[in-house]
């Protein structure tokens, strides 16, 4: 098991995204807000003329707003459907290879991390969980609606 | 026809290319089905392409191979090694013919009996493709005029050029930053333009105006329809769409087959119509509109329609669907069944459109881009099938507006006009709560993008502008907006689910700058700002009086000239109103003209003294061609002439006079100003002139405007000008001249003699055919 792992920190929380769903990671300048969009999208930004969904991590998982208002912020740009999304995030830390299979959290997570989990997976850093970027993309109403 | 062919021959060559490793593989397994299908299809292609060109050889020989493969696909025979043989032999002869055709040499000589005959059932012998397939080969190919580039390799260069306009706008922005140098500068301007340019070429290299695939439309239903016998008139809508050239290409085959099923099928012999109480000419509507991120061609007959309930039985014995299942499927179901590979209702197989085919492939090839197909049909009056395509990567022009700051975009196909909200004839009313703007006494309902997109905008109500909407088959709404900023053309890409399932925006693009624009969807804001929408405008029109009726009336503008006149002027012709300093009037060139932005236009409606101080405002008419101004004092109302018109005796600036608003009101004639001005502003060279008796008022009111049209001046007799043409009514006693052509108008359609070379006055073609030789004549 030899998956690579990003690691980055959302809402302070370690956790990983797969690496290989990860096309670059990029500091967003601009943001266009997109109004009446679900809660979660941040606004859209451009990449090399392409035109990026961003996905406010924070928002998707219900733990409040990420501040944009200091300007630049750290985000992995995933592709999905022929979309391109930006997470934001706290922070990018590192890539790590993974040393497990994901495996079920058996302990009580958030609601949000719940939702978003594919399992916590053993690295040399410790257990990490593992996002499934997709369910972060999708946000909360999408979930609802299925 | 010739660029037809061509793709013909492409399209053939293409698919032999890609069959070539497919017979192989078939050969090797027959009962391979999906090699079948394909191998199926082409010689379906085949087939139906070739009964549009003509080419009587390929179609025989595609249409035995087709039988014989459909048999096979039917179950009803088995693929044994002579048929094998005797197709391939087909396909080679088929690819022997095409490179003749793509030579533009005869077909080679050679009976092609012997090949048809090796695919029946129980056939003896193989033919011998070999020889002449090598001989093929040698025969020099003669040299392209066009190359096929793959779409991805465009896309590789539109991206990259997108990339360097973004490179360039950086370096704008330092150039600007860092001390200017002129060369630099100069150097810089020039290679922005260049990008500008290349930007520009490689975008149009993708798109295509839905047209091209339109334009072969009537005669294939023409030569259709003639073959069976039936009367079909098309009528085609939305030729103007753009669409991204691929989607064309990939949209024609099942657009070709969709009509010739509908032609096949759908629509009845006309005796069978006259039957059934319907018009013995049946009608093909198709249509393609813009609707949000979607391309919508729709293809409708007022046919027999689809029989539901025998294609659920038609599925059932072909074992598409189980007997249970069957019973589940709800109508809409029931139709989508037509889709099912080797299903059709038709009775009979026919060289058209064959057995049921079609819409698989139809189906396969439309959702391959992406797209739907949906089928709607009701037994007995017609059936519509939709195409939905998407519009990746389509060129939309489009406007861009602001509110709170924020940019968007409206594509430009869906507005009307822009007017600003304290304009001169537009009011602002609240109706509980609900805003409704009334545009020259046209109610439209108002939606506020600020409240739609719950923005703050600190643009008062009155300062905005009013954008006059029309979505795709909606109706019309004002959208306010706080400033209008540029018309661009975008290349629209699809945004993310999550944006759109707003409902408001059709997609998103980028600016010149870099920074992504959302496009919005009309039809969508409309449903969000809570406008109903219906299928027929009924925005009221404020009641002029009891009984007015609409269809007949005129609408005009009721104004007030500067002497004080009460005129109307056709609405029709005002393109909008102006306000300008008196100073911009001046008297020029022994005309007075008007200065507005920079161009300038004749002034008619004044006399240099009527021009006080202050301002003047004014109309701006149009002709398609030239503008004119015409100066007025007020603008009165907008009513509509239901009362006859008392036609003035001379030709002048007012043609008539007419109960408007049940007082009198001079009619201006807008023709009348346009003649008179714009050959004042730009006079010709070498006038023609006519002479028509003025007496006459047919030849004044009805003659007049088609000679004036015909590039001539018109005199009557009182003038004493030499003409180049007279026209007179036959019988009239004209004084000989021969400096001048005569032309002599009868009025019965039938010449009384042969030696009677007079016109009908009602020949259009005749009198213009005579005007321009006449013309021709005095030219030399």
């Amino acid at each position: 098991m030899n998956e690579l792992l990003l690691v980055v920190t959302i809402a302070g929380e370690r956790v990983a995204l797969p690496a290989a769903a990860v096309e670059s990671v990029v500091e967003l300048e601009s943001l266009i807000p997109v109004p009446r969009a679900a809660p979660h999208v941040a606004g859209l930004s451009a990449l090399r003329s392409r035109v990026l969904t961003v996905i406010d991590c924070m928002r998707s998982l219900e733990l409040g707003d990420t501040d944009c208002s200091d300007g630049i912020r750290e985000a992995a740009v995933v592709e999905l459907d022929g979309h391109h999304y930006a997470l934001i995030v706290d922070l990018v830390e590192d890539v790590v290879e993974a040393g497990s299979d994901p495996a079920p959290v058996r302990a009580a997570m958030g609601t949000g991390w719940e939702r978003v989990s594919h399992g916590m997976v053993e690295t040399e850093q410790g257990p990490l969980l593992l996002v499934d970027v997709a369910a972060l993309v999708a946000g909360v109403e999408a979930k609802a609606a299925a | 026809m010739d660029d037809l062919i061509a793709d013909f021959v492409a399209e053939c060559r293409e698919m032999l290319e890609a069959l070539g490793g497919e017979i192989v593989a078939w050969e090797a397994r027959p009962d391979d089905r999906a090699r079948l299908d394909s191998i199926f299809r082409f010689v379906h292609t085949v087939k139906g392409n070739c009964g549009f060109f003509e080419f009587p050889r390929l179609e025989a020989l595609s249409h035995a191979a087709e039988d014989a493969l459909a048999d096979v696909r039917a179950g009803r025979r088995h693929p044994d090694g002579a048929l094998v043989s005797a197709v391939l032999a087909v396909i080679d002869r088929i690819g022997e013919m095409v490179a003749a055709i793509e030579a533009g040499e005869d077909m080679p000589t050679g009976d092609d009996n012997h090949l048809i005959d090796a695919l029946a059932p129980g056939a003896e012998g193989t033919a011998a493709p070999a020889a002449a397939a090598a001989e093929a080969a040698t025969r020099a190919s003669s040299a392209p005029r066009t190359i096929r580039l793959s779409v991805e390799l465009l896309d590789r260069v539109m991206s990259t050029v997108s990339d360097m306009v973004l490179a360039r706008n950086e370096l704008a922005r330092r150039l600007r930053e860092s001390t200017s140098d002129v060369p630099v500068d100069g150097a810089f301007e020039r290679l922005s333009s260049i990008i500008a340019e290349m930007r520009d070429a490689i975008t149009r290299t993708r798109m295509q105006r839905i047209e091209n695939l339109f334009v072969g439309l009537p005669r294939m239903v023409r030569d259709l329809s003639a073959e069976l016998g039936k009367q079909v008139l098309v009528d085609i809508e939305g030729g103007d769409v753009e669409l991204d050239r691929e989607m064309i290409e990939m949209i024609r085959d099942p657009l070709t087959h969709i009509i010739r099923n509908a032609v096949d099928h759908g629509i009845e012999k006309p005796a069978e119509r006259l039957k059934v109480g319907k018009r013995e000419i049946g009608v093909l509507a198709v249509s393609a509109r813009q609707s949000g991120n979607q391309i919508l061609i729709d293809i409708q007959d007022d046919g027999r329609g689809i029989d539901g309930k025998r294609l659920v039985e038609k599925a059932i014995a072909s074992g598409v669907v189980g007997k249970d299942d069957a019973a589940q499927l709800s109508p809409r179901d029931q139709l989508a069944l037509i889709f099912e590979a080797g299903l059709s209702t038709a009775k009979e197989v026919t060289a058209i459109s064959g057995r049921g085919v079609g819409m698989d492939v139809v189906r396969s090839n439309v959702e391959r881009i992406g797209g739907i197909v949906e089928v709607d049909s009701k037994p007995g009056e017609g059936t519509r099938m939709t195409l939905r395509v998407p519009l990746t990567l389509t060129i939309i022009p489009a406007l861009t507006v602001s509110i709170a700051g924020q940019h968007f975009a409206i594509p430009r196909s869906a507005i009307e006009e822009i007017v600003r909200a304290n304009g001169e004839s537009v009011t602002l009313e609240h109706v509980g709560g609900a805003g409704v703007a009334t545009i020259r006494g046209r109610r439209v309902p108002e939606v506020s993008l600020a409240s739609v997109l719950g923005l703050e905008s600190n643009v008062s109500e009155q300062d905005r502008t009013l954008v006059v909407l029309r979505p795709a088959g909606g109706d019309v709404y004002a959208l306010s907006v706080d400033r209008i900023h540029d018309h661009e053309e975008l290349v629209v890409k699809p945004a993310a689910p999550a944006v759109m399932a707003t409902g408001l925006y059709a997609g998103t693009t980028l600016a010149d700058d870099g920074s992504p624009i959302l496009l919005f969807d009309p039809a969508g804001i409309a449903a969000v700002g809570g406008v109903k929408l219906e299928v027929q405008e009924r925005t009221a029109r404020i009641a002029e009086g009891p009984a007015s009726t609409i269809s007949k009336a005129t609408p005009v503008l009721l104004f007030r000239g500067l002497d004080g006149g009460r005129r109307a002027l056709r609405l029709a012709v005002v393109d909008r109103i102006e306000e300008v300093p008196a100073s911009a009037v001046n008297e020029t060139a022994g005309q007075l003209r008007v200065q507005l932005g920079e161009s300038i236009l004749p002034l008619a409606g004044a006399s240099a003294s009527e021009i006080g101080e202050g301002k003047v405002r004014l109309f701006r008419l149009n002709d398609g061609l030239h503008e004119i101004g015409y100066a007025f004092a007020e603008v009165i109302d907008f009513a509509t002439i239901e009362h006859d018109v008392i036609h003035s005796e001379r030709p002048g600036e007012i043609s008539g006079v007419s109960l408007v608003n049940n007082e009198p009101a001079e009619l201006v004639d807008a023709h009348w100003l346009f003649a008179n001005h714009t050959a004042a502003a730009a006079p010709k060279k070498e006038e023609l002139v006519c002479l028509i008796p003025d007496w006459d008022p047919w030849m004044q009111n009805m003659l007049r405007p088609l000679v004036e049209a015909a590039g001539y001046r018109v005199v009557d007799d009182a003038e004493n000008e030499k003409a180049d043409v007279v026209i007179a009514s036959l019988g009239e006693e004209l004084p000989e001249d021969a400096s001048h052509k005569t032309i002599w108008l009868r009025t019965e359609p039938e010449a009384a003699s042969k030696k009677d070379f007079s016109i009908y006055r009602y020949d259009r073609a005749g009198l213009l055919m005579a005007l321009k030789s006449a013309g021709a004549g005095r030219g030399k």
